[in-house]
C-alpha cells in the first residue's frame, strides 16, 4: 500500500483543500486515515481465513461561534468528503456555546522523530504470513501432550498513514506499522478444559518472536488444569504483566482532564497528594519508540511528550486535550485520543510503571500466603472507575511459602483502585510490551479480597 | 440511499470474478450505513456527530479456507479488484466455478418503522436530550453530573452470494441513554439506564426520556448509602430483564456452533442432555418485534429465526452461521450469520436471548430467600466458553435478609459456572421483561444484542465484593 502516497503529503493536501474552505470566523479540521490489514487465521494445520484490505476514513470538526460540530465517513472520494464538511457545518448549529472551544493551535514543542513505520513489512509476501500462522499454530500444539487444541492462531499487520490539517495552523502527518502473532490455546485432562493465551508484537515481522509466543499459551493453559476454587480470604495478590497493564489502564483513564473537569474524576482534588505507595511511578510516555502506542503527534496533531502523573506515590498532573487545558487553565499535554470517526478525547497512550529490582520470581519468594493472576475478565462490567469499586473475576496460582502452587479458577479480586494503588508493595523489573496503551510489568498488592468458596 | 447500491448485472460479475480461479462458494456483502448521535454532557449540547460508512466485503471460500476482501469502492471496478482480492486469499487455484444465476428472496420485517430518523429536525433530538438532563437533576441536588446519548443508525444491506441469492434489508436503530453521578460524603456513585429498539424515531412516542433520566439518577442516588458488597458464595435472585446477561454469558456464547466445532465450549458434545434445571427454556429470537437485537435477513442474506435452544432444560440445537452448518452438513443456517460491518467476516452470533416465563410470584422468590444478593441491574458480563467460567456486573443490588430487601450495595462482578448455574437454577417467575439494549463483543466485533428474562434465583454464585 501507499505506493501512492508513500509520504502521506497525498493526504494532507486533501485536508488543505477541506480547511481552505473555512469561512471567516469558522475553525476546521480534517482528520484522513488510510490503513492496510492482513489478518491470517490458522486452524488444524490449515489457514481458516485470510482477510486483506485497506480503508480509508475522514472525520471533520467545525467550530463556528463557539459551537462544535462533527462528521466523518469511510471514504477519501471528494464528493463525500464534501458531503462530510457540508454535515459537520450544519450539526455546529445545534451545539451550546461555550468559550472554551475550538481546535489545536500550533505550541511550539517540537515533533519527536521515531522509527514507528517499517516499509519491509509492507513487502512481506502473503506466503510468510501463511507460514508464520501455521508454524504458531503447529509449534502451540506441540509445546505439550496436553494441549488438545488451538482456537486460534493469528497473524495480524497493520500499515497507517494518517494526517491532521487544521485551519488554525497544525499540519501533521504519521505513519506507523505494526504487527502481531496471537494464539489461544486449550489444554485438556480428562473432562477437564482449560485455556491459555500467548502473543508477540512488534513493527515488522522480525520483531516477532513465534517461539515465545507459543510458549506462554502452552504455559498458561496447562498449569491451571486441575484448578479449584479458593476459599474467600484478603490477602496479597501478584498481578502477571498481562493483568498489569490492564490494571494502568484503568487507572490512567481515571487522570484525564475532561474526567476531572466533568467531576467524574476520583483524583480531581488530589494533586500534589499522595495516592500511591512510595514504589509506584506512573508515567504516560508516547515519545518512547518502543512502546506499543508511541506516536509522533496527538489527536489533534500536537507533539506528544512525556508526562509523569505520579511520582513516588505522589500525583502530579492531569492529561489534556487543547479543549481541556484551555477550560483548565492550562495547556494540552499533547494527550487528544481519537479515531477519525470521532472528536478529540483525552487518555494516555502509553502508560508505564517504573519497573523495580526484584524478578517476578523473587518477589513471589517473598509472599508466604497470597495468590498470583495471571487472567481477569470482566473489567468493563465490574470495574466502576468513577466511584473506584474495583472487582474482577479471576485465575491463577495459589503462592505457598514463597512459591507458586496449586492452580485456581474461577474466583474474583475486589478492592478500590484509591485502595490499591495505596497498597501496592513492589513493582517488577519485568517491563513486557503488549498490544495494548500500557505496559506490562508484574504488580504486588496487599490486602486484596479474594473471594470463591 | 438505494441508489448506491450496486445492481444485479455488477453483482453478478464480481461473484464470477470472485470464483475466476475457483472456489465453493462466494458472497458478497453491501452495507451503507447513516449514523448520527448527539451528546449531552456537563450541562450542553456537546457535540452532534453525522456518520456514513458504506462498501462491500466479498468472501471466497475454498475447501477449508476463506479468502475476505473489503472496500469502500462500490464500482463494477472496485469490487472487481476487492473479489480478486479475496480469490486470491482462498488460495483456490483451479478453474473458474460457475455461479448461480441471482434470484431476489423476501424476508419478513420483524417490524415496521414509521419515523425515519433522518427525517427528524435535529432540534427535537437535541430537545429530548435537554428535558432528559433536566429530569436527573431534579432528582436530587446530590446530583453532580449528567450525560444524556442519543444515537440512531439506518443501515441498509444487501446480500448475494454464488447459489444465487439476492436479499436485502433495512435496519433502523435507536437508543437514548443517561448516566448520572452523585456524589456524597463516601465519594461518588453512578447511575445509569438505557432503551434502544429496532424503530426509528416513534421509539419516543411509547418512551418517556424523563423516566429514564429519573431511574438512573436514583440509581446513583441510593448508592450513596450502598455498603460494600459481599464476598464469596451465595444465593442471588435477579430482578426481570436482568438476568438476560447471566443466560447470554453463561450458555448463550457457549451454544454457537464456531465455539463448539473448535472444542472451545463445555455445551460440545451434549445435545439432547438436561443441562439446566427442567423450568428453564432458553430461545435466540431475531424476529422479536422491536427488540435491538432484531433484522429481517442476517449478514449473510438467511431470514431471522426463533430458535429454541434450551426446552425444558434439555439442550436442542446450537446457533448456526453459513460456514458451520454446512461443514455440519445442515440445509441451513439458523439465521445467526452477523458481522459488526462490511469490513468484517459473519461469524455466529446471539440476537434477542431470553429465558421464558416460570410460575413463581417475584415476591414469593425473595421471601423464600433467608440471606442473599438482589440484583436489580446488571452492567455487562464476559465468558470464557471453554471452562464455562462467566462473570457479570451489578450496578444496582441489595442485600436479602431475612427474605426482605435490605441495604443497597456497591458495585462488582459475581463470579460463576455457566454449565453449573443453569443446574443452580431454583426459582423463575412470572414476570418476563427484556433488560438494556447490549452491544456484544466477540473477536473484536461488537453487535446489537437483546435479552430478557423473569425473576429467577441461582442457590449459589460467588459475590465479588469486599465485605466478609
Amino acid at each position: 500500500m501507499h505506493d501512492d502516497d508513500p509520504t502521506g503529503e497525498a493526504l494532507a493536501s486533501l485536508g488543505d483543500r477541506v480547511v481552505a474552505q473555512a469561512a471567516p470566523g469558522e475553525q476546521i479540521e480534517v482528520v484522513l486515515v488510510h490503513s492496510a490489514e492482513t489478518e491470517v487465521r490458522a486452524w488444524e494445520g490449515d489457514i481458516e481465513s485470510f482477510a486483506s484490505a485497506t480503508a480509508h476514513g475522514v472525520g471533520i470538526r467545525v467550530v463556528i461561534d463557539q459551537r462544535q460540530g462533527f462528521a466523518h465517513a469511510g471514504s477519501h472520494d471528494e464528493a463525500v468528503v464534501a458531503e462530510t464538511l457540508a454535515a459537520a457545518r450544519d450539526n455546529a448549529a445545534f451545539g451550546t456555546p461555550d468559550e472554551f472551544q475550538g481546535l489545536a493551535e500550533p505550541d511550539g514543542v517540537a515533533v519527536p522523530e521515531m522509527d514507528l513505520y517499517r516499509p519491509e513489512l509492507a513487502a512481506v509476501d502473503p506466503e510468510t504470513k501463511i507460514r508464520m500462522a501455521l508454524e504458531l499454530e503447529r509449534a502451540t500444539r506441540d509445546g505439550d501432550r496436553r494441549i488438545c487444541g488451538v482456537e486460534s492462531a493469528d497473524y495480524v499487520d497493520a500499515l497507517s498513514v494518517g494526517a491532521v490539517v487544521t485551519s488554525t495552523g497544525i499540519r501533521s502527518i504519521g505513519r506507523d506499522s505494526s504487527c502481531y502473532l496471537s494464539v489461544y490455546s486449550l489444554a485438556a485432562d480428562g473432562d477437564e478444559t482449560q485455556t491459555g493465551f500467548g502473543f508477540s508484537v512488534g513493527r515488522s515481522v522480525e520483531d516477532l518472536d513465534l517461539r515465545q509466543a507459543a510458549a506462554d499459551a502452552v504455559e498458561r493453559a496447562v498449569r491451571l488444569l486441575g484448578a479449584g476454587k479458593p476459599a474467600t480470604r484478603r490477602t496479597t495478590v501478584v498481578f502477571d504483566p498481562w493483568v498489569t497493564a490492564q490494571f494502568l489502564g484503568i487507572v490512567g483513564s481515571t487522570l484525564s482532564g475532561e474526567a476531572v473537569l466533568k467531576r467524574r474524576s476520583l483524583f480531581a482534588d488530589r494533586l500534589g497528594e499522595t495516592v500511591a505507595a512510595p514504589c509506584f511511578t506512573l508515567t504516560d510516555d508516547p515519545t518512547d519508540a518502543a512502546a506499543f502506542g508511541a506516536g509522533e503527534t496527538d489527536g489533534e496533531g500536537l507533539a506528544t511528550r512525556r508526562n509523569e502523573l505520579m511520582t513516588a506515590g505522589v500525583l502530579r498532573q492531569f492529561l489534556h486535550n487543547s479543549y481541556t487545558g484551555r477550560r483548565s487553565g492550562t495547556a494540552s499535554t499533547g494527550s487528544a485520543v481519537r479515531g477519525y470517526a470521532g472528536t478529540p478525547g483525552v487518555g494516555c497512550m502509553a502508560l508505564v510503571a517504573t519497573p523495580g529490582d526484584a524478578a517476578p520470581d523473587e518477589l513471589v519468594a517473598g509472599i508466604d500466603d497470597g495468590v498470583l493472576v495471571q487472567g481477569v475478565t470482566g473489567l468493563h462490567s465490574g470495574v466502576n472507575p468513577v466511584s473506584g469499586d474495583f472487582s474482577t473475576g479471576a485465575e491463577g496460582l495459589r503462592i505457598r511459602d514463597g512459591e507458586l502452587a496449586e492452580p485456581i479458577r474461577e474466583f474474583t479480586v475486589a478492592s478500590t483502585l484509591q485502595r490499591m494503588l495505596l497498597d501496592v508493595v513492589a513493582v517488577g523489573n519485568d517491563l513486557t510490551r503488549l498490544p495494548m496503551t500500557a505496559a506490562g510489568v508484574t504488580l504486588v498488592v496487599g490486602d486484596v479480597t479474594v473471594s470463591g468458596e | 440511499m438505494a441508489g448506491t447500491m450496486p445492481d444485479a448485472d455488477v453483482l453478478d460479475a464480481t461473484l464470477r470474478a470472485a470464483l475466476r480461479t475457483g472456489g465453493d462458494f462466494a458472497e458478497v456483502f453491501v452495507e451503507d450505513r447513516r449514523s448520527s448521535r448527539a451528546r449531552f454532557d456537563d450541562g450542553k449540547v456537546e457535540e452532534l456527530v453525522s456518520g456514513r460508512l458504506s462498501g462491500a466485503g466479498i468472501r471466497v471460500r475454498s475447501g477449508s479456507s476463506v479468502g475476505f476482501a473489503h472496500t469502500a469502492d462500490l464500482t463494477a471496478a472496485g469490487l472487481r479488484s476487492a473479489a480478486q482480492t479475496a480469490a486470491a486469499a482462498a488460495r483456490a487455484g483451479g478453474s473458474p466455478t460457475p455461479a448461480g444465476k441471482l434470484s431476489r428472496q423476501q424476508a419478513p420485517a420483524p417490524n415496521e418503522v414509521s419515523v425515519a430518523p433522518d427525517a427528524v429536525a435535529k432540534t427535537r433530538k437535541v430537545a429530548l436530550l435537554q428535558a432528559a438532563d433536566e429530569a436527573a437533576r431534579a432528582e436530587g441536588s446530590a446530583i453532580s453530573q449528567v450525560a444524556c446519548l442519543y444515537g440512531d443508525s439506518q443501515r441498509s444491506i444487501l446480500v448475494a452470494n454464488s447459489d444465487g441469492l439476492l436479499a436485502t434489508d433495512e435496519q433502523v436503530k435507536t437508543l437514548f441513554s443517561v448516566s448520572a453521578v452523585a456524589v456524597g460524603d463516601t465519594g461518588m456513585q453512578t447511575g445509569r439506564e438505557s432503551v434502544g429498539r429496532t424503530v426509528g424515531f416513534e421509539l419516543f412516542d411509547t418512551v418517556d426520556v424523563t423516566d429514564l433520566a429519573r431511574t438512573a439518577a436514583r440509581r446513583a442516588l441510593r448508592k450513596l448509602e450502598a455498603r460494600p458488597a459481599p464476598s464469596g458464595a451465595v444465593p442471588v435472585v435477579i430482578g426481570p430483564g436482568g438476568g438476560g446477561v447471566l443466560f447470554h454469558e453463561a450458555c448463550g456464547h457457549g451454544l454457537e456452533a464456531d465455539l463448539i466445532a473448535k472444542e472451545a465450549s463445555v455445551f460440545a458434545g451434549r445435545i439432547g442432555e438436561q443441562v439446566a434445571n427442567p423450568m428453564v427454556t432458553l430461545i435466540d429470537d431475531g424476529t422479536m418485534g422491536t427488540e435491538w437485537g432484531c433484522y429481517a435477513i442476517d449478514d449473510e442474506g438467511r431470514p431471522a429465526q426463533r430458535n429454541v435452544l434450551i426446552a425444558d432444560g434439555v439442550l436442542m440445537d446450537y446457533m448456526w452461521d453459513r460456514l458451520r452448518a454446512d461443514r455440519a452438513d445442515r440445509p441451513a443456517s439458523s439465521g445467526n450469520g452477523r458481522r459488526e460491518s462490511y469490513q468484517h467476516l459473519p461469524m455466529v452470533r446471539m440476537t434477542n436471548t431470553y429465558i421464558a416465563n416460570g410460575d413463581s410470584e417475584p415476591d414469593d422468590i425473595v421471601a423464600d430467600t433467608p440471606h442473599g444478593v438482589y440484583v436489580a441491574h446488571l452492567g455487562g458480563g464476559q465468558v470464557n466458553t471453554a471452562t464455562g467460567d462467566f462473570v457479570f456486573g451489578m450496578t444496582e443490588a441489595y442485600l436479602i435478609e431475612d427474605g426482605r430487601l435490605t441495604a443497597p450495595i456497591r458495585d462488582g462482578n459475581l463470579i460463576g459456572n455457566g454449565p453449573e448455574v443453569l443446574t443452580l437454577i431454583d426459582a423463575l417467575g412470572n414476570d418476563f421483561a427484556m433488560g438494556s439494549p447490549g452491544t456484544c463483543g466477540k473477536d473484536g466485533q461488537g453487535v446489537p444484542v437483546g435479552d430478557g428474562t423473569p425473576t429467577l434465583r441461582v442457590q449459589r454464585l460467588t459475590v465479588g465484593g469486599t465485605a466478609a
